[in-house]
């Protein structure tokens, strides 16, 4: 799956972007997190905030218990401050 | 039509251009937002408009088609920047006609009040010394939730 990040989230841990191959009992937005947390203390830190992070599937806003496939295109960024 | 772009907004091309062929339009709203140089406090001497490319154009569609629908817009135009802008640089350019003006007006200030919060784009503002992401105003949220019970 490819996981791609905004703003200070992006900042935060140096890169846009990473993608690896989905564990096959992780099955929600949540799990990901989970492990995501676990990677380092970097991301450890990031997903603390969590409550200040939004979540897209696919393009599309999702809760942290949408379900997730491994071609998933996943964004986590903050709340949106357009126009 | 919409339009995500780093270069400044030509204004009179796109009000000038876009009724020609569309003789059944009555009235034409238009909202121009622009970056100011003072934000809570604090001056700004530069903001960087980060986005999201697919996702901000499928939200930018979805909030003109909406508009359309509930307006009978006849035709509109979002566009949008993106990347570092100076102050008095324009960010964000809507146009709403219809044969009307109260639906092109209410159809503008709902795309506006929508797409502050559903189009994934983030300001990072920077002064001389700092730079800073700026967060989501709740009186913004209000505005999209209001409008969510006008047109449901």
């Amino acid at each position: 799956m490819k996981i791609l990040y905004f703003a200070w989230l992006r900042e935060r841990l140096g890169k846009s972007q990473e993608s690896f191959e989905k564990p096959s009992e992780m099955t929600t937005v949540e799990e990901l997190i989970d492990f995501l947390k676990q990677k380092d203390n970097v991301h450890g830190d990031i997903f603390s905030k969590c409550s200040q992070i939004q979540v897209a599937v696919n393009q599309e806003i999702v809760s942290k218990q949408h379900a997730i496939n491994d071609n998933d295109e996943i964004a986590f960024f903050p709340p949106i401050t357009g126009g | 039509m919409i339009l995500l772009q780093k270069q400044d907004i030509k204004l009179d091309q796109v009000i000038n251009n876009f009724h020609k062929k569309n003789k059944n339009i009555g009235a034409v709203v238009t909202f121009l937002g622009l970056v100011r140089d003072f934000n809570n406090g604090e001056i700004v001497k530069e903001m960087s408009l980060e986005h999201y490319p697919q996702m901000t154009l499928k939200e930018l569609s979805k909030v003109g088609e909406m508009a359309r629908e509930k307006w009978d817009l006849i035709d509109y135009r979002i566009i949008h920047r993106y990347g570092p802008l100076k102050p008095g640089e324009k960010i964000v350019f809507i146009l709403t006609a219809s044969e009307h003006r109260q639906n092109a007006f209410e159809a503008c200030e709902f795309i506006i009040d929508w797409l502050k919060v559903k189009a994934p784009f983030w300001k990072c503002e920077k002064s001389d010394q700092t730079s800073h992401w700026v967060e989501q105003k709740s009186k913004d949220l209000q505005k999209a939730d209001e409008w969510l019970k006008k047109i449901s």
